[in-house]
C-alpha cells in the first residue's frame, strides 16, 4: 500500500523502517537533515516541507496515497493535514496522533463531515489503559487485547510458586479443568550469563505437550478475559489484587490513570507544580493529591511506601523516573511501574530496578502498526511483542472453502508458515481455544502468534482470497 | 567497499545488456543485410563476459554502500564501451579499427552522436539500427534500465540511479519506490519515443528511419542513418517536429512524468506485485490544463524556454539579415539547428559550421548549457546555470544593499545552501577539465578551433564541432579519439561519479 508518514520524529521514522519492507512510504517533515538520514538507509521516498501544506502534500503523493499518516509533534497540524489529504485529495484512511484529551473526549469532533480522521492514535490514553492493565494483572507484562478485548493476550514471567512450573503443559487440562487457556510461546533465558552489557540471550520455545514451563521463563499465553487470572495463579504465586498505589507525576497519563483507579484502590498522586495539584485534586473525588517532590524521602515515607502495592512513576522526564522509581523500591514499595522513553534506559534498569518499564514511544508505534498492518491484511490487529521479536496477529479468515486457504479446515491441516501457530479463534461472541481439530470458519477472527517476523508476509497470503479483492 | 558485490553487478549488468544486441540480429533478418552474425557473436561473448563475473558471485549479497554505487557506476560505462564495440569490431561492413568501434559505441551510449563513420547510407541496416539504439538505451540509462527491471539491488539501486542520473538535485523520487521511479521513468521514455516515431513516419520518413531517428531524438543523441543528417529529408516538417522532440527530449522526464500522470490518471505506473489497494471513486480527474501547468510552473523549463527561444530570435534574425538562407528558410533551419545544439543533441539540417559571424561559436557555446536536469540531454544543465545566474544576480544587489537578505529561490522555495555550493564545485570543475581536454587536443595536432568544439562536442555529449570535426570524427588521430571516449564518460556521468574514483580518499576505508 502507499503510505504518507508526516512527521520523522521517532515514531514516524521507526514506523517507515517497519513498514517500508511491505508498502510504499513517504514521508514528509520540516527537517531535510532528519529526512536525508531515513533515505539512505531505506527505500522511501521523503519531501521536505510543512506536513499540512497542500502542496507538500501533493508533492509526497496524497492524491495517490492509501493511508495518511500524521505524527507530527503537533495535535493541530496532524488535523488539519487530515482535514486537506480528506478534501483536497480524497485520501481513503486518514490515522493521526492526538495527544490533547481536549480533542480526544470528543470523539463527534471525528467524522467525515467535522474533522476527518478515521483512527486517532492517542499515546497518552494508550499508556493509561496499558498501565491500568498491568496494575489489574500484576506479575503481566504485556496484555494485549484482541476481537474488542474478548481473548487477551498476556506475558509474564513464570516464577516459582506457580503450579505449573516444572510441569509438562499437558497438565494444565487436568490443573484448571473448567478453564480453556493456551500457551502461545515460551522464551527461556539462555543459561549463560550476558557478559557486561550485553542483553540477556533467549531461546524460542515453541510450546508442546510435553514442554515443560521453568521458573524465569518469559511466557506468552491467551485467554478470554475471564480466565486471565486463574491461568496466571497457575505460572506464578499471584498477588492478591493491588490495594494501594502511588502515582508519582500528575500529567495526563498520572490523572487519567488515577481517575480511572480511584473507585477501585486507593490512590494518592505525587505532584510537584501546586496549580496543577490543585487543577487536579479538584477533579478527582477519592485519589489524594499530594504537593511535593517523587524523589522526597520524607514525602515516601510519610505517604507509608513501604506498604505501597504498585508505585508508578508518569513524569514526562524519564531520568526523574528512573531515580524515584529506585528510590521507592529501596523503600519497601512492592511494585514499580515507570516510563521510561530510551530502549537504552529501559534495558538497564528493568528487571533490576523497575519492574516494568513502560514505554510510550514504543506502545503507540505497536498501536499504530496494529492498526496499519490490520488495514492491510484486513484483520483487526498486528502486535508486536518482545519488542518486535514477535508478533502476534488477529486475520479474519474471509472467503469460502473454495477461495480460501484457510475456511473449511481443521488447524492441523492449515498449511502455517515455520514458526506459526493459531492461538484462538473468536467466532461471534464466543472464544474457541484452538486444538488441533478445530476447523475455521468464514468471518473467524483467527488469533495467530509468530517467533519470526519475516514471515508475516506469508501469513497475509494465506488469509487473503485468491479472487482479486479490492 | 566490497569488490565482489561490485564484480557480481558488473557481471549482471553486462548480461543484462547482451540482451540489446538481438534486436540488431532480427532487423538483419529482416533487411537480409548478412551483418547478423557480428551480433550473434557479440551477444554471446558480451553474454558470456557477464556470466562468467556473476555465475561465480551470484551468492555473494551485501547493502550497496555509496562508494560501491559510483564503482559500479564508472566501471560499468567504461566496460559499456567496450563491450558495445564488440560487434562493430565482429562486422565485415564497415571494416574498423579497436579505436574507432570503441569510439563509435561509446558516443553511442554517452548519446553523444560523433561518429567516424562516412557512408552511412550505405551501411548494412543492422549496423545503422544498433547505433541508434545503443543512443536510446544510453540516454535513459542502462543502470536505470536495470534498477527499474532488477527487483536484487534493494535500496542499492538509489546509490546507482543517483550516481547515473544528471542533474543537481537527485534526491526527489517520483515515486516511494527507486524501482517504480525508475520504471516510470522508463516507461514514460518509451512513451516519448513511440509517439515520436509514429509522427516521423507520418511526416514522411520510412519506418527504418523514422524509429532510429526517434530513438535519437528523445535521447537526444544525433546519430543518423544518412550523411546529410536531416537534410536528406529535406523536409521543413520532419525539422519542425524534430526540434519538438528533441526539445521534449531535454526536458525533465520528471515533468513528462508528472504530466502523462494528469492525462492518464488511471494509468498504474505501478506493476509490483499484490499489493492490496483501497479503492475510493472519483479520486483522479483528467486534466489538461494541469499537465500544462505542471511544465510552465516548473522554474528550469521556463528558463530552458527562455533560453531556446533566445538563441532561435537571435540566430533566425541574424541568417535573415544576412540573407544566408533562401527567405523563409531562416527561420525553419534556425529553429531546427538552434534546438538540436542547444539540447546537445547534434543532428544537422545544414552546414551550420559555415554561418556567418559567431553563430557557429554562439551554438558550440549554447551546448555547454544543455537541456533541464533529469533529462537525455548532456551539457551543464539549465538548472545549474539558472543557480549560477541567480546567485550572480545576489551578488550585484548585494553590492547596493550590504544588510539585504537575499536567499536563491528556484519557484517558491529557497535553494539549500549545499546545492549552490555543488553546483559551483560541478562549474568550476568542468571547466577545469574543459581547459585541459582542449590542451591535450592541441598538444596532439588538432588545431584550435578543432580543439576547442572537438572538447566541447564530445564532454557536452554534443557531437558535432567545428572545423575538421564538423561532420565526423573519423579524420582526427587516434589518441585526439581516446581523449574524446574519456570526454563523453565525464560528460555523461557528469564528472563526479566519474573522478571520485581517482581520489585517494575514496579508496581509503
Amino acid at each position: 500500500m502507499k503510505i504518507l508518514i508526516l512527521g520523522a520524529g521517532t515514531v514516524g521514522s521507526t514506523a517507515a523502517e517497519s513498514l517500508s519492507e511491505e508498502n510504499e512510504i513517504t514521508v514528509v517533515d520540516l527537517n531535510g537533515r532528519h529526512l536525508r538520514e531515513l533515505q539512505d538507509r531505506l527505500d522511501i521516498r521523503t519531501v521536505e516541507g510543512h506536513a499540512s501544506h497542500p502542496r507538500v502534500l501533493e508533492q509526497a503523493g496524497a492524491a495517490d496515497a492509501d493511508i495518511l499518516v500524521a505524527l507530527t509533534d503537533s495535535d493541530e497540524t496532524n488535523m488539519i493535514a487530515c482535514q486537506i489529504a480528506y478534501s483536497l485529495y480524497r485520501t481513503p484512511v486518514r490515522i493521526a496522533r492526538i495527544r490533547a484529551s481536549e480533542y480526544t473526549s470528543r470523539r463527534e469532533l471525528f467524522t467525515n463531515k467535522t474533522i476527518p480522521v478515521d483512527t486517532i492514535i492517542s499515546p497518552e490514553q494508550l499508556v493509561t489503559e496499558h498501565i491500568e492493565q498491568l496494575i489489574h494483572y500484576p506479575g503481566a507484562h504485556q496484555v494485549l487485547d484482541f476481537a474488542e478485548g474478548r481473548v487477551r493476550l498476556v506475558g509474564l514471567m513464570a516464577r516459582s510458586g506457580g503450579p505449573l512450573i516444572g510441569q509438562e503443559l499437558r497438565e494444565l487440562r487436568r490443573h484448571i479443568p473448567h478453564t480453556d487457556a493456551r500457551v502461545a510461546a515460551i522464551y527461556r533465558r539462555s543459561p549463560i550469563p550476558p557478559v557486561g552489557n550485553e542483553e540477556p540471550v533467549y531461546e524460542t520455545i515453541l510450546p508442546e505437550g510435553d514442554t515443560v514451563i521453568r521458573s524465569n521463563d518469559l511466557v506468552f499465553f491467551l485467554a478470554a478475559r475471564k480466565d486471565i487470572r486463574v491461568m496466571m495463579s497457575e505460572l506464578l504465586k499471584l498477588e492478591h489484587p493491588a490495594r494501594s498505589i502511588i502515582i508519582a507525576g500528575g500529567g495526563h497519563i498520572g490523572f487519567e490513570l488515577a481517575r480511572r483507579l480511584e473507585n477501585t484502590n486507593r490512590v494518592k498522586v505525587i505532584e510537584r507544580d501546586h496549580e496543577r495539584a490543585r487543577f487536579i485534586a479538584e477533579r478527582l473525588k477519592h485519589a489524594v493529591v499530594l504537593t511535593g517532590d517523587a524523589v522526597d524521602e520524607d514525602l515516601l515515607l510519610e505517604e507509608n511506601i513501604d506498604k505501597v502495592d504498585v508505585f508508578c512513576a508518569l513524569t514526562s522526564a524519564e531520568e526523574a523516573n528512573i531515580l524515584s522509581s529506585f528510590l521507592a523500591k529501596r523503600m519497601g514499595a512492592s511494585r514499580v511501574i515507570a516510563l521510561i522513553n530510551r530502549p537504552s534506559y529501559a534495558k538497564l534498569v528493568e528487571d533490576q530496578y523497575v519492574d516494568i518499564a513502560v514505554s510510550p514511544q514504543q506502545i503507540t508505534l505497536s498501536a499504530l502498526l496494529a492498526k496499519v498492518r490490520g488495514m492491510r491484511l484486513d484483520v483487526g490487529q498486528v502486535h508486536a511483542l518482545r519488542s518486535g521479536a514477535a508478533e502476534a496477529i488477529e486475520a479474519v479468515a474471509h472467503g469460502d472453502t473454495k477461495t480460501s486457504r484457510v475456511v473449511g479446515k481443521a488447524i492441523e491441516h492449515v498449511p502455517l508458515p515455520p514458526g506459526t501457530t493459531i492461538g484462538a479463534i473468536v467466532r461471534d461472541d464466543e472464544v474457541l481455544m484452538a486444538h488441533h481439530d478445530t476447523v475455521i470458519q468464514a468471518e473467524d477472527h483467527v488469533i495467530l502468534f509468530l517467533t519470526d517476523r519475516s514471515q508475516i508476509p506469508a501469513v497475509e497470503k494465506l488469509f487473503q482470497v485468491s479472487v482479486t479483492y479490492t | 567497499m566490497n569488490g565482489l558485490v561490485v564484480l557480481r553487478i558488473l557481471g549482471l549488468l553486462l548480461a543484462l545488456f547482451s540482451l540489446t544486441m538481438l534486436p540488431p540480429v532480427a532487423v538483419s533478418w529482416l533487411y537480409n543485410d548478412g551483418a547478423w552474425p557480428a551480433f550473434a557473436q557479440g551477444f554471446l561473448v558480451v553474454l558470456a563476459t557477464g556470466l562468467a563475473l556473476y555465475l561465480p558471485l551470484r551468492r555473494h549479497r551485501a547493502e550497496l554502500r555509496i562508494r560501491d554505487g559510483f564503482l559500479v557506476v564508472s566501471g560499468f560505462w567504461v566496460v559499456l564501451g567496450f563491450a558495445g564495440a564488440v560487434p562493430l569490431l565482429l562486422i565485415e561492413i564497415p571494416i574498423m579499427s579497436f579505436t574507432d568501434a570503441v569510439f563509435e559505441a561509446v558516443s553511442g551510449f554517452t548519446t553523444t552522436g560523433a561518429t567516424v563513420l562516412v557512408g552511412l547510407d550505405t551501411l548494412p541496416h543492422s549496423v545503422n539500427w544498433y547505433r541508434a539504439q545503443t543512443h536510446w538505451f544510453g540516454g535513459m540509462g542502462i543502470i536505470v534500465l536495470a534498477v527499474a527491471i532488477l527487483p536484487v539491488l534493494g535500496v542499492g539501486g538509489m546509490q546507482l540511479y543517483r550516481a547515473e542520473t544528471p542533474g543537481p538535485m537527485k534526491d526527489t523520487k517520483l515515486t516511494p519506490r527507486i524501482t517504480e521511479t525508475a520504471k516510470a521513468l522508463w516507461i514514460t521514455y518509451v512513451g516519448l519515443t513511440v509517439v515520436c516515431a509514429t509522427s516521423y513516419r507520418l511526416a514522411g520518413m520510412t519506418w527504418f528511419d523514422a524509429i532510429c531517428h526517434a530513438f535519437s531524438s528523445i535521447a537526444t543523441a544525433g546519430f543518423s542513418t544518412h550523411d546529410a543528417s536531416f537534410a536528406h529529408f529535406d523536409s521543413a516538417v520532419i525539422e519542425w517536429l524534430a526540434a519538438l522532440f528533441m526539445f521534449l527530449g531535454a526536458t525533465s522526464f520528471a515533468l513528462h512524468f508528472y504530466a502523462m500522470r494528469r492525462l492518464m490518471p488511471d494509468i498504474k505506473f505501478q506493476v509490483q506485485g499484490r499489493r492490496p489497494r483501497i479503492e475510493w471513486p472519483h479520486r483522479r480527474k483528467t486534466s489538461v490544463r494541469g499537465a500544462i501547468n505542471g511544465y510552465l510552473q516548473d522554474p528550469e523549463f521556463r528558463a530552458f524556454m527562455l533560453i531556446q527561444a533566445l538563441l532561435i530570435a537571435g540566430i533566425a534574425g541574424y541568417l535573415a539579415i544576412r540573407g544566408h538562407h533562401a527567405p523563409g528558410e531562416s527561420l525553419t533551419k534556425a529553429v531546427f539547428q538552434a534546438v538540436s545544439v542547444g539540447t546537445t543533441t547534434g543532428f544537422t539540417s545544414t552546414d551550420f559550421s559555415a554561418w556567418p559571424g559567431a553563430l557557429p561559436v554562439i551554438l558550440i557555446l549554447a551546448s555547454f548549457i544543455g537541456g533541464c536536469a533529469g533529462s537525455t540531454s548532456g551539457g551543464m544543465k539549465v538548472l545549474r546555470w539558472l543557480l549560477i545566474f541567480k546567485q550572480g544576480w545576489r551578488e550585484m544587489v548585494r553590492l547596493l544593499h550590504p544588510n539585504a537578505v537575499i536567499p536563491v529561490r528556484l519557484g517558491e522555495r529557497g535553494v539549500p545552501t549545499r546545492v549552490a555550493e555543488a553546483v559551483w564545485g560541478f562549474f568550476s570543475v568542468y571547466i577545469v577539465v574543459f581547459c585541459i581536454m582542449m590542451s591535450v587536443m592541441m598538444f596532439i595536432g588538432l588545431d584550435q578551433v578543432t580543439a576547442f568544439s572537438s572538447v566541447a562536442a564530445t564532454l557536452n555529449n554534443l557531437g558535432p564541432g567545428l572545423g575538421e570535426v564538423s561532420s565526423t570524427f573519423g579524420t582526427v588521430p587516434d589518441a585526439a579519439k581516446w581523449v574524446g571516449i574519456a570526454g563523453m564518460i565525464l560528460g555523461r556521468l557528469e564528472i563526479f561519479t566519474l573522478l571520485v574514483l581517482l581520489t585517494p580518499e575514496f579508496w581509503r576505508r
